[in-house]
């Protein structure tokens, strides 16, 4: 119960650092940590009925989540050249009591939806739909293209983090489906920044809408 | 009669002082001096109460006033404060508000003071107080609110006096998260450096100290020493969440005005190994401050 809250509190703290934070450098740090202690949340989480199927689980998103995913990002940051401020349309401090009213609603939210009784612990599902508020939030109040992709790789963590709340349930299929889908889709939208930045040498999306031929 | 209450308010006067040598030993340490000895505060309160004091013309009694006033409203939340689990002088329910309430009127006597001189420079300073406390504050009030929530019990004497091991054990990651908080605000509220810098006496940057640079003798000394019962205060806060109850009273003592003389030790390392923040970049802290008390807020209502 305690390691489980411990790091479900980490991915709110993961979270707020991310809403507040000003450097494209550290925000990829910040979302590989919040991979890296995602990943250990399977084990932890059913600790009693330890299989082979949550250590794959958990290998598996560490790897992608910890190592494969900020490697690809400091590439596109390198090769893009992107700046190395984040730009964004509300200011980091409102950023920061937004998530925290997100934190509130998300809370009011899972008190008043039918829960199953097999959540691993009552943090889990109001953080997870934390950290899919918290991942819109991020694409939608971001200008840069990568600052939206780690708002989509925290959206994804939350869909995740519920996921493994219900890990008894959903075959390990749909798990492994669900980060191969986030892997393609990082991957893809890796690529496109960079073409993004070749043809019109900016990432910002918001300039996009300019667009002639 | 029973002395236990008295204990708390007589170790903050008489040892408060003491907790401002070590923070500037620990400086000195890092630095490679040897430093001032560790009354110097004493010394100093002793050297300026002998001093006669100078009032300038514009002045009016608000400006006299203003440090008494200061002193005696720190000193009120001093009673208000349990120490090593002997109750507070004073405690009755919801006394966290008063406490809190407190620190404003501090403030509120020392801004007014500094803006009676009719200084733009003070005025300055002042400003910046207001702005950094309005953010401070908030994050207090909603630490001392889950606190009041986990002990179930509005009055401090009961909250610091319950907290203890199995608390931790119970709702560890809440109990860290109030603890991270106050700290913030512990060094906020005593102007120390990633917020203001007790040192500087540069005019851009300084906040705290600009406000009472018209004060001199006796004034001064009030300012100073309710300063140092205002760190003694707050970190006594922070002891008591996290130092055992012990069975034996004076070992509780004991072992809490260690803590005390450690929280000092942290504060000056803190002072030692980090710059002070641009003031673009406070209110950020403060802010993140509040968000991890309500976070912790959040998480305690729903255990």
């Amino acid at each position: 119960m305690i390691p489980t809250n411990l790091i479900l509190v980490l991915v709110v703290l993961t979270n707020l650092k991310l809403l507040g934070s000003s450097r494209i450098g550290s925000s990829i740090r910040v979302v590989a940590a919040q991979g890296v202690v995602l990943g250990l949340l399977p084990i932890l989480a059913h600790v009693h009925d330890l299989s082979l199927r949550f250590t794959l689980l958990a290998v598996g998103t560490i790897a992608i989540k910890g190592i494969v995913f900020p490697w690809f990002l400091f590439r596109a940051v390198r090769e893009a050249d992107v700046a190395r401020e984040i730009e964004p349309y509300v200011g980091y401090v409102t950023s920061l009591l937004s998530g925290v009213v997100i934190l509130a609603i998300s809370f009011w939210m899972c008190q008043r939806l039918p829960m199953p009784e097999t959540l691993a612990s009552s943090w889990l599902a109001p953080v997870a739909i934390f950290s899919i508020f918290a991942g819109l939030f991020l694409i939608v109040s971001r200008k840069r293209a990568l600052s939206q992709v780690l708002g989509f790789l925290v959206l994804e963590n939350g869909v995740y983090t519920f996921g493994v709340g219900l890990a008894p349930q959903t075959p390990l299929l749909v798990e492994a489906g669900v980060l191969l889908d986030v892997f393609v889709a990082v991957f893809v939208m890796g690529i496109t920044i960079f073409h993004i930045n070749r043809e019109f040498d900016h990432i910002n999306t918001d300039q996009l809408n300019t667009l002639k031929d | 009669m029973n002395a236990a209450p008295f204990i708390p308010l007589l170790l903050a006067l008489a040892l408060s002082p003491l907790l401002l040598g070590i923070i500037n030993r620990t400086k000195a340490l890092f630095a490679g001096r040897r430093g001032q000895p560790f009354l110097q505060t004493y010394f100093d309160l002793w050297k300026l109460l002998q001093k006669g004091a100078v009032y300038s013309r514009t002045t009016t009694w608000i400006f006299r006033a203003g440090p008494m006033l200061g002193l005696a409203a720190v000193l009120m939340a001093a009673a208000l404060v349990p120490f090593g689990n002997c109750p507070a002088l004073i405690a009755f329910p919801a006394d966290f508000i008063l406490f809190a309430g407190l620190f404003g009127l501090t403030r509120f006597f020392t801004v007014i003071a500094a803006l009676d001189t009719g200084s733009s420079f003070e005025g300055m300073g002042a400003s910046r107080e207001v702005f950094f406390s309005a953010l401070a504050e908030p994050a207090l009030l909603v630490a001392l609110a889950t606190l009041a929530r986990q002990a179930q019990s509005l009055s401090l004497s009961t909250i610091l006096g319950q907290v203890s091991g199995g608390h931790w054990l119970q709702a560890g990651p809440v109990l860290a998260l109030v603890l991270i908080a106050l700290m913030i605000v512990l060094l906020a509220e005593n102007s120390r450096i990633p917020v203001d810098d007790p040192n500087t006496h540069l005019e851009l940057t300084m906040i705290h100290e600009v406000m009472v640079l018209d004060h001199g003798g006796p004034d001064f000394a009030f300012i100073l020493y309710g300063a140092a019962l205002k760190l003694w205060v707050l970190a006594a806060f922070v002891v008591g969440l996290i130092v055992p109850a012990t069975g034996a009273p004076w070992l509780n003592v004991v072992l809490s005005v260690g803590g005390m003389f450690a929280i000092a030790v942290i504060v000056g390392v803190v002072e030692s190994v980090m710059a002070r923040l641009r003031l673009l970049i406070v209110p950020q802290l403060l802010v993140g401050a509040g968000a991890l008390a309500a976070m912790a807020f959040l998480l305690g209502l729903n255990k």
